[in-house]
This record gives structure tokens, C-alpha cells and sequence, in this order.
């Protein structure tokens, strides 16, 4: 039960958090800034390396190692791909 | 050991912050992406050093086919932005589907009693917002492909949202069922059942939707893959997983909630409420003719002009006319011609992507104005150049109640003193609405390709017409 009060403080923060700095968001950015959280949730990534690495059954691991993909792909392409929309944004 | 982990979680979880703080200008935005980097590393290397990590070659396996689908999916051309975000949503709710699934089956084997009322709920949420949004997000970026067997329009039927209701609710009944008795028999069975639901229900929600509503679904899922993560932090006690995911849902939430309000719709009317069924009533009285200029004319009233504003749609993006208007801007500019863009916030498929097309063409982000900016300067501005925008600056949704745009905010190119609207074809846009201010007494028509029509006017400009 404490674990479930904690998670749910640190939840309600995070997202108050999230929409005070998201707010401030220069509206020119938005498709970056919609590549860039996407990339930053694929930090689920370290849920999938657990379930891939430790010692579980095969079907277990091979789950695991789907997840693992799908989230180190959006990790790559959402940073690189913000990068590149970035680098256009020229005041001049 | 334990230290490590809660300290890299507490320095990645910072450094996610700042990076979203630092997009609050284009000048700092690009530190965001290094600070997110360097978080992810600090977070993934903290993890993967764990004493019970011991197949690192699976981990390596996975990365390097990440990096092998994430690099191409990096480099498509800008107009696609929207489907590789379409399609990350649904590599997001993956991975949460997934997970969920594998620390269900992982604890219900080895050792139900961890199967807390608390963990099953947070599984099932995780299941069920991870398959849904796999599914709805790989065919909101079918539909954005244009893929052949993905249909464009909406499709309805009778009965639909009860149909749909149905599924998710069936989905959910089963959750709490589960909840409640976590080591039941049937427990593997059941919750198998939820996550096809869940894939089920992805698919059918996305079904009714036409692609003129694309921008706001992509922002709904994006807050569901949010969500999906969050719930999978839930599961894993994870507060930096959390804490990712709530800043990805609350971004989500932020941009639907602007997305619908620049369409003045409620959440509901777009997930439930078909876009372009309800078919305009014919608009009554004299049906007014075009007015058509040539290039010739159209250059000469531009020549005049003091200030030019210009009103880029999607349509732009299609006829890949970005370099041609950045060659016009050139042009007008270096006479002294003030020249600004007018972005309306759902202009393109996604949001803010008009201002990613237009900065790929080097045009300055000082030229690009947002609706609520521009529309006090419109009736001050010489001429009003509309490309390939269409519903965003139709005047009958400030006052038609029966168009389907009906109350959508617009951009004020009607009270320009000029306007000048190039269009392909004389046809009505992607929502199906025939557009009044082409017949309107100051605007004048230019037929044709964007790309061609900007072409032909560049060249007024050069050696040739006007000096």
C-alpha cells in the first residue's frame, strides 16, 4: 500500500510538472516536442532490459526482447528526428 | 548497488524535465535533445549493470535492431513526420502491452501472492492502454500513408459506438473480475482475452475517423502512450518510468486539448462523433462565380503590396511547393515587402507541423505568426496569399451553423484588402465544404499546382515582367 501512495505522489507531481513545462512550450515546436516526449517515454526501455536479461523462461524473455526493440526504436528515431527538425529552425 | 539505480533515476528524471523546458524556445530547443540523450544513456546503462541482468547478448540483440528500424524511420521526408509518430505511439504501446504481459505471466508462474489487488490493476490498465494504442496508432499512421487496404474516409455503421463501448467494456469487466480473484484458473485465459479486446478496441476507435481530425488523434494516442507508460511504472515500481510517462501523457493532453479547441470540438465528438458525415446544408441564394487573375496580374498586385501574408495549407506540403515559397519570400523581402506566414494551429497533419515544413524551406521562424497574432494585422494587410489552405480560412464557420466546421476558429484572410487563393482543382478540401471566400468580392483565383503557380510568379519577379 505504501508503494501504491508513493507511485501515486510521484504521478500527480510529475504531471503537474508535465503541464507547467509543456504549457511554456514555443508553439512553433510542437512536432519536435511530440518526437522528443515520445523518445523520452521509451525509457520504458529499462522495464524491457529487466525482463530480457534476467534468467526467465524463453517466452518470457522473447516478450521481453520485442518490447526492448520497439523502445530502443522510438529511443533512436525520436531523438535523431527532433535533432533534424531542430537544426531547421533558423531565426534568419 | 540500489544507490546507483535510485540516483541515475533521479538524474535522468532531471534531465527529462530540462529537456522539455529547454523547447520553450528554438534557440535553447536543441540542448533539450542532448539532455534527453544523456539521461536516457544514464538510465539504460544503470539498469543493464545489474547483477540479475546476465543475457546481455538478447539486450544487444534488441539494440541493435532498434537502431537498425530507428535510424531509416529518422530520415523520412518531413511530410511523413506524422505517420513515424503515428507509428512510435504504437511502438510505445507495444512495448507497455508486452512487459505487462510478460510480469503477468512471470509472477502468476513463479508466485501469484505478488498478484496485489494493486499490481493486477495496474496490469490490466497497462495491458489494456498499451494494445489499444498499438493497434488505433498503426492505423491512424495506415490512414495518414495513405496505405490502399486502410480507408481514407470514414467508415460507420449503426450502432457503432455501442459496438465499440461494448468491447472496451467487455475488456474492462474482465479486468476487474480478474482484480478481484487474481488466482483463479482461468486467470491466464482471461487476461489474454482483455488484450486481444484491447487490440480489438484500438482498431475499431480509429475506424470512423477521417483524416481532417488526424492532428488531435495523434495528440489522444500520444497521451494514451503516455498513460500506457505510466501504468507500466505502476507495475515495476518504477518512479522514473512514472515520471516519463506523465510528462509524455500531460504533453498529450496538452496538444489535444489545443488541437480540439482550434476546432472547436470536444474530445467526445472527435473519438465518437464521425468527422464529415453530417453533409453541409446548400448554401441558399445567388451561387456566386470565380474570379480569375493570371500570374501576370497576381505579380503586379503583389509588386504593390506593403504587406503580404501568407496562408500555407497542407496542400502546399503535397505539391512540395515549400522551396518555391521560400523563393517568394526572397523575392518580396528583398523589395522591401514586409512577408509573414499564417499558421493555423491545425494547418498540416499533426501539430505545429506547417512550422516544420516551412523551416525545412529556410524560412525564418520570425515570419511564422500564429492565428490569434496575425488576425488583428489582417485587415491592414495589402494581400493575402492563400496555398493550398482550405477549411482554415472559410468564413462560413463563423457564422454557417450547418457546416461541420461551424464555430472553428479561422484566419481572417477575408478582411485582407486583397486575397489571392491558389488551389489545384475547383473542388472542396478534405472536409467536404465548399469554401465562400474564393467567390468573395476581393478575391481573385489562380488555378493550378502550387508548386507550378509559385514557379510562374517567381519568375515575374526575376528577369522577366516585373523589375
Amino acid at each position: 500500500m505504501t508503494d501504491f501512495g508513493s507511485m501515486l505522489f510521484v504521478f500527480v507531481l510529475a504531471t503537474f510538472i508535465g503541464l507547467g513545462v509543456i504549457r511554456r512550450v514555443s508553439r512553433l515546436l510542437y512536432t519536435p516536442l511530440m518526437s522528443l516526449t515520445n523518445a523520452i517515454s521509451a525509457i520504458a526501455v529499462v522495464g524491457s532490459i529487466v525482463v530480457t536479461g534476467a534468467d526467465h523462461p524463453l517466452t518470457i524473455r522473447i516478450l521481453g526482447a520485442v518490447a526492448l526493440f520497439a523502445s530502443m526504436t522510438n529511443i533512436v528515431s525520436g531523438f535523431v528526428i527532433t535533432d533534424r527538425m531542430l537544426k531547421m529552425f533558423k531565426k534568419q | 548497488m540500489h544507490l546507483i539505480g535510485e540516483l541515475s533515476a533521479v538524474l535522468a528524471t532531471a534531465l527529462f524535465i530540462f529537456a522539455l523546458y529547454w523547447m520553450n524556445d528554438p534557440k535553447t530547443a536543441r540542448r533539450g535533445v542532448i539532455a534527453g540523450v544523456t539521461g536516457m544513456t544514464v538510465a539504460v546503462l544503470a539498469t543493464w549493470i545489474q547483477p540479475e541482468i546476465v543475457h546481455h547478448g538478447w539486450i544487444v540483440g534488441a539494440i541493435v535492431l532498434g537502431f537498425a528500424v530507428g535510424i531509416p524511420l529518422s530520415r523520412v521526408p518531413l511530410t511523413a513526420v506524422p505517420q513515424r509518430t503515428a507509428l512510435s505511439h504504437a511502438f510505445g504501446g507495444l512495448a507497455a502491452g508486452l512487459v505487462g504481459t510478460a510480469e503477468y505471466f512471470l509472477w502468476l508462474g513463479e508466485n501469484s501472492a505478488q498478484l496485489t489487488p494493486f499490481r493486477m490493476s495496474a496490469l490490466v490498465i497497462e495491458v489494456i492502454l498499451g494494445f489499444l494504442t498499438f493497434t488505433g496508432s498503426l492505423m491512424a499512421a495506415g490512414k495518414l500513408q495513405e496505405v490502399k487496404w486502410i480507408p481514407q474516409r470514414p467508415v460507420t455503421y449503426p450502432g457503432q459506438n455501442f459496438v465499440n463501448l461494448a468491447v472496451l467494456g467487455l475488456a474492462v469487466g474482465l479486468g476487474v473480475t480478474l482484480v478481484l480473484h487474481p488466482h483463479a484458473a482461468w486467470g491466464g485465459q482471461a487476461f489474454i482475452a482483455i488484450g486481444v479486446l484491447a487490440l480489438a478496441f484500438g482498431v475499431l476507435l480509429i475506424i470512423p475517423i477521417g483524416g481532417a481530425d488526424m492532428p488531435t488523434v495523434i495528440s489522444i494516442l500520444n497521451a494514451y502512450a503516455g498513460l500506457a507508460a505510466v501504468a507500466m511504472g505502476f507495475v515495476l515500481n518504477s518512479k522514473l518510468l512514472v515520471t516519463a510517462g506523465a510528462l509524455d501523457g500531460s504533453s498529450g493532453l496538452i496538444l489535444s486539448i489545443i488541437m480540439c479547441r482550434a476546432m472547436n470540438r470536444s474530445f467526445t465528438n472527435v473519438l465518437f462523433g464521425a468527422f464529415g458525415k453530417a453533409q453541409p446544408a446548400a448554401l441558399k441564394g445567388e451561387q456566386k462565380e470565380w474570379k480569375q487573375e493570371s500570374v501576370e496580374g497576381a505579380a503586379q498586385l503583389l509588386e504593390q503590396a506593403r504587406s503580404v501574408v501568407i496562408i500555407p495549407g497542407y496542400g502546399m506540403a503535397v505539391a512540395q511547393a515549400q522551396h518555391k515559397v521560400r523563393e517568394l519570400y526572397d523575392a518580396l523581402t528583398k523589395r522591401g515587402i514586409t512577408v509573414k506566414f499564417a499558421i493555423h494551429p491545425v494547418a498540416g497533419r499533426m501539430p505545429g507541423h506547417m512550422n516544420v515544413l516551412l523551416a525545412e524551406a529556410n524560412i525564418p521562424y520570425s515570419a511564422l505568426v500564429e492565428m490569434d497574432e496575425i488576425n488583428p494585422e489582417m485587415p491592414q494587410t495589402d494581400v493575402a496569399l492563400v496555398l493550398g489552405a482550405n477549411d482554415v480560412v472559410n468564413p462560413a464557420a463563423r457564422y454557417n451553423k450547418g457546416t461541420p466546421i461551424y464555430g472553428m476558429p479561422i484566419i481572417d484572410a477575408d478582411k485582407a484588402k486583397t486575397v489571392l487563393a491558389v488551389k489545384r482543382s475547383k473542388n472542396p478540401g478534405f472536409a467536404g465544404i465548399d469554401n465562400e471566400l474564393y467567390v468573395g468580392d476581393n478575391t481573385w483565383m489562380l488555378f493550378g499546382d502550387a508548386k507550378a503557380v509559385l514557379g510562374e510568379l517567381v519568375k515575374q519577379f526575376g528577369s522577366g515582367g516585373i523589375h
